[in-house]
């Protein structure tokens, strides 16, 4: 009975949610359309400013432009690279961006957890992980060539390094802001310390690890490239060193092409993931935000 | 022995400024089996502190608490906890939250599940067990906090102002269910409110404390007979009668609360 009533409550707030909505849902989709489009004006309209400056006023022999990156682009998917087909180096350079990302997200989460959780440990590594953060680490690559080689190591290695930081960073965050009302909760429910940091350290701080995977997994891709580009038989950074020595700028441009669109479609995966990790949150008021 | 004992407890804690604050100043209290106790007082006296000490989530600075006989340490067997607010875990469905204790005590989960959905049933949620938290309201929530606290079957439930977010009509409601499913069990209560009305309504005893720090000024004996009905009870003049007596008390306390805290303000 006392139940009718808090139904009754929420089922009236949908109801008029969606009444008002229909109007607004218009709109929306109105404003969207909007923005789709405005994107793709200013996306042609920067092309077509490369294209032409490049054309009459500028030298495209240093600036390239988008004609040129095209035909590079269809060059290498059709005729190949200067080491290999272009899958071949498209798919070393992800595999390194690969593992580093998932090694380097492993070793930051459970560092960051149990750092998080531990008040002597932290303060006691506090500068020592400060110093770390501190040091340029993509120089470090060139020091992982000399040690693991030519080979795919080296840039796993380098990826991982640059993936680590952030990644334990916000896993760190993540696990001291836990609410102690929930912990409190749990420990008279009968959690033990296990059950308390696997029921509700870990998902708490998820939220605050999956925002550190996006800025990660460019970082990883950073890493590999740039670990190719110091040295390496295959892969995307090699090929914009390639193009770089022999003055191909649309070469350079190519490469950082293909680069992006791998940022992107990993970009797209983690927001699945995101979505389905957190989907017992409140869905963003994106109506309000968007509307205003 | 008294299920609950708290003995000149004292609690202080270390204010920012670096010096201390007694929140809790020698209280004596016990409660017995069965028993349901309401401890009244103005608003950061000092009840949820007390609570704190029954069930083990705060040492008492000086003075003892025991619970069944044995001092308390860690968390007590069976002792149950209400929070003033909300921590059900929100990536939880109502009944992945309802269930966590059973597991979190050894039950299998599919034993636990099916004491969980029984508990749900019990506070009228049959149909929400997939829900999460954000999909719930005010009333709902504390419904599965209740299902929550119940499915442990404590022995001792401690409960902190559970239902003064809950607007009028959803309190009722609550507390005539409260009352109805505390009356199957043998659970001891402590039951915190600044809600007089609602402190005599439920209990066997209220406990009148003084403003801060928070020491026993009172205690009275409720004899109004059982069951009740929380909407009907408050008419009787027997409540009326009693309603004012600690009123008497408490007002005083409130008082001084409200000018100490102007004061602080100001
Ligand atoms: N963990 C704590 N650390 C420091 N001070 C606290 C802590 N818990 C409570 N207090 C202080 O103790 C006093 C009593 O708080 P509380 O027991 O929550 O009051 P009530 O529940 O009666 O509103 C308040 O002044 C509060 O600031
Ligand atoms: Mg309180």
């Amino acid at each position: 009975m006392s139940l009718d009533l808090d139904q009754t409550t929420t089922e009236t707030q949908t109801a008029t949610v969606s009444k008002a909505g229909l109007s607004a849902k218009q709109r929306m989709r109105r404003h969207k359309a909007l923005v789709y489009t405005l994107r793709v004006v200013l996306l042609v309209a920067v092309l077509a400013i490369w294209e032409i400056s490049c054309t009459y006023l500028f030298d495209d022999f240093y600036y390239s432009k988008p004609s040129k990156v095209w035909n590079q682009l269809v060059v290498w998917f059709t005729q190949g690279t200067s080491s290999g087909s272009i899958w071949v180096n498209i798919s070393a350079t992800l595999q390194e961006a690969v593992y580093g990302f998932i090694l380097g997200s492993i070793f930051g989460v459970v560092s960051g957890i149990i750092l998080g959780r531990s008040r002597l440990l932290s303060e006691v590594l506090a500068p020592y992980i400060q110093a770390l953060n501190a040091i340029p680490r993509v120089v470090l690559a060139a020091l992982f060539v000399l040690w693991f080689g030519l080979g795919m190591t080296s840039k796993v290695v380098t990826a991982l390094v640059l993936v680590f930081f952030p990644v334990f960073f916000n896993a760190f965050q993540g696990a001291r802001e836990v609410d102690r009302n929930l912990v409190n909760n749990a420990r008279i429910l009968g959690a033990s310390r296990w059950d308390v940091l696997r029921s509700i350290v870990v998902p708490s701080a998820t939220s605050w690890i999956l925002a550190s995977l996006h800025t990660a997994f460019g970082f990883a891709l950073i890493g590999a490239i740039v670990g190719e580009y110091t040295g390496a038989t295959h892969g995307l950074g090699l090929l914009i060193n390639t193009s770089q020595n022999s003055f191909n700028a649309a070469g350079v441009f190519a490469g950082m092409v293909i680069c992006t669109v791998l940022a992107l479609t990993a970009e797209l995966f983690l927001g699945a993931l995101e979505r389905r990790l957190l989907k017992w949150r409140p869905p963003a008021q994106s109506t309000g935000a968007t509307a205003v | 022995m008294s299920l609950v004992v708290l003995d000149h407890a004292t609690k202080r804690f270390m204010t920012s400024s670096g010096g201390l604050h007694t929140a809790v100043s020698e209280v004596s209290l016990t409660v017995e089996a069965g028993e349901f106790v309401a401890v009244v007082g103005p608003t950061g006296c000092g009840k949820s502190t007390t609570l704190s000490l029954i069930s083990g989530l705060e040492p008492p600075s000086e003075g003892t608490a025991t619970v069944a006989g044995k001092p308390v340490t860690g968390i007590p067997d069976g002792v149950g906890y209400m929070f003033q607010t909300d921590a059900m875990l929100p990536w939880r469905t109502v009944l992945g939250n309802v269930a966590a204790g059973p597991m979190w005590r050894g039950v299998a989960k599919d034993k636990a599940r099916d004491q969980a959905r029984e508990w749900i049933e019990r506070v009228g949620l049959k149909g929400f067990e997939n829900y999460y938290m954000h999909q719930l309201s005010g009333g709902m929530r504390k419904r599965v906090a209740l299902a929550q606290t119940l499915v442990n079957n404590p022995s001792i439930l401690l409960m902190d102002e559970p239902f003064s977010a809950l607007d009028v009509q959803t309190r009722a409601l609550m507390q005539n269910e409260l009352l109805n499913l505390w009356s199957d069990t043998n659970a001891a209560v402590v039951f915190v409110t600044h809600d007089l009305e609602e402190a005599i309504t439920l209990a066997d005893r209220v406990v009148v404390m003084t403003a801060s720090p928070a020491r026993i000024k009172d205690v009275f004996t409720i004899n109004l007979p059982r069951p009740r009905n929380v909407e009907e009870i408050r008419m009787t003049p027997e409540f009326i009668a009693i309603y004012s007596e600690v009123w008497q008390s408490l007002s005083s306390e409130v008082e001084i609360a409200r000018t100490t805290g102007a004061n602080r303000v100001a």
